[in-house]
């Protein structure tokens, strides 16, 4: 039976990890590489590298991080941020990343998703979608979650999905760093509309909330950040606990 | 001992290669029939579209060359199922190595089936150091049925092969050079053939 895959999320700036809440304040968390080691051996299910760096150097630190980890680390990873070509894609599908993720760039651009299909396969393209509700409706934000638009996130994620997006990385501005647990009322609406998988971020704050995820939520994938940076769970700890509710963990 | 990656346009070598690297082996990418024919252990991974590879390795007469090999041969993911008769995918022949075919899964659940999933295997020196329920890392809309030369298996909508064997030919679904500790021991156990 397929499991359900706990990712933690490492953001990255100049080969270090940080965590914002919110998105802001952030706090130095350690090496990403080292970290994201410790994880693979704890039994993560795939890893999340988000490249925050922005500098005109970013593409040469970007690739530098892909390289180490692709060298070093033995379970899949993805790689996002700020990442807006085909040659983008390339450079880090060429280093070692397993899968990239986009965002602001689809927006800019729905067909970059297409080529991106086509090109590279459909497996290593995830689409980031930041979230918020107005009301009875959720709208898509772009540039880190900063910049609303008044795309409708339910429309948005079903047209990259037809686009040839192999993932939706679904994060609820609403729900991230409160600590109060995912967005998982959404989170079922696209899973269920959906024929690809959907990993549900933002929110996590303690265990049952990754139970909620999967079974309430219909995720197919948890991730979270500052919850693991700052050792508040263990992930041992966390998919023995999913695995007691009957969900399908690797452990 | 020398280790060979199969050069064709549907290989993802840096991952295997990286995997090979953390075994402390260096592997040579080559499509030279000879030293094809003369190292020690051939890897064929793949990641891609079927018919677009086989087309290739015909055009560059490697689809004999490869069936024609006597060493240890090790096909991952599309390469598994490049190695067996005939693939659903754009109604391709392949190698015929497994007399298996490649279907597409039903789509009575998310495709692809991306992830990770128990095997359930026989003992075989493949998987000697392995846990009974070991977890490999998946990522594949097509699969090979099972037969007598299954040596594991993983259920997704319905039991497929994980992974087969056939004299020197050996062949597994998921990605062990992304399936953690365990992948590494199946790596390590092919290379120790």
């Amino acid at each position: 039976m397929l499991t359900k895959r706990i990712i933690p999320c490492l953001d990255v700036m100049d080969g270090r990890t940080v965590k914002g809440v919110n998105f802001v304040n952030l706090r130095d968390a350690g090496d990403a590489v080292e970290l994201g080691n410790l994880y693979a051996e704890q039994g993560a299910d795939e890893l999340v590298f988000l490249d925050i760096t922005a500098t005109v150097e970013k593409r040469k630190t970007l690739v530098e991080l892909v390289r180490r980890v692709a060298a070093e680390i033995n379970i899949p990873f993805t790689v996002g941020g700020g990442i807006i070509s085909i040659e983008d894609v390339s450079v880090c599908l060429n280093a070692g990343a397993d899968k990239i993720s986009i965002n602001t760039a689809a927006i800019d651009s729905p067909d970059l998703v297409d080529r991106l299909a086509l090109e590279f396969g459909s497996q290593c393209v995830v689409v980031a979608v930041d979230t918020k509700q107005y009301g009875e409706k959720d709208k898509v934000h772009i540039h880190g979650g900063r910049t609303p638009t008044e795309i409708n996130t339910l429309e948005w994620v079903k047209e990259v999905e037809n686009r040839g997006a192999g993932e939706i990385l679904l994060t609820s501005m609403d729900h991230d760093g409160t600590k109060n647990g995912f967005a998982n009322k959404l989170t079922s609406k696209v899973s269920s509309m959906l024929s690809i998988p959907v990993i549900a971020s933002g929110g996590a704050g303690n265990m049952h909330h990754f139970v909620d995820a999967f079974d309430s939520g219909k995720a197919d994938a948890a991730l979270a950040a500052s919850i693991f940076h700052f050792r508040e769970i263990d992930i041992p700890d966390l998919k023995n606990y999913i695995a007691s509710y009957g969900i399908p963990m690797r452990i | 001992m020398k280790t060979v990656i199969v050069k064709y346009n549907a290989g993802n070598v840096i991952s295997v290669t990286n995997a090979l690297h953390r075994l402390g082996v260096e592997p040579e990418i080559t499509d030279d029939p000879e030293k094809l024919a003369s190292a020690d252990k051939v890897i064929f991974p793949g990641v891609g579209e079927a018919s677009t590879a086989m087309h290739y390795l015909r055009q560059r007469g490697l689809d004999k060359v490869l069936t024609d090999l006597n060493n240890p041969f090790l096909g991952i993911c599309l390469g598994l199922q490049l190695m067996c008769r005939h693939s659903e995918e754009n109604n391709t022949p392949c190698l015929g190595i497994f007399d298996l075919d490649v279907k597409k899964f039903p789509p009575k659940d998310k495709v692809p089936h991306m992830g990770w999933n128990k095997l359930d295997m026989i003992e075989h020196p493949l998987f000697k150091g392995t846990p009974e329920h070991t977890f490999f890392y998946y990522v594949h809309s097509y699969y090979a049925e099972t037969g007598p030369d299954t040596i594991a298996s993983s259920e997704y909508i319905l039991p497929f092969s994980a992974a087969l064997h056939k004299n020197n030919f050996y062949a597994i679904q998921a990605h062990p050079e992304k399936s953690g500790k365990d992948g590494q021991i199946v790596l390590q156990n092919f290379l120790k053939l």
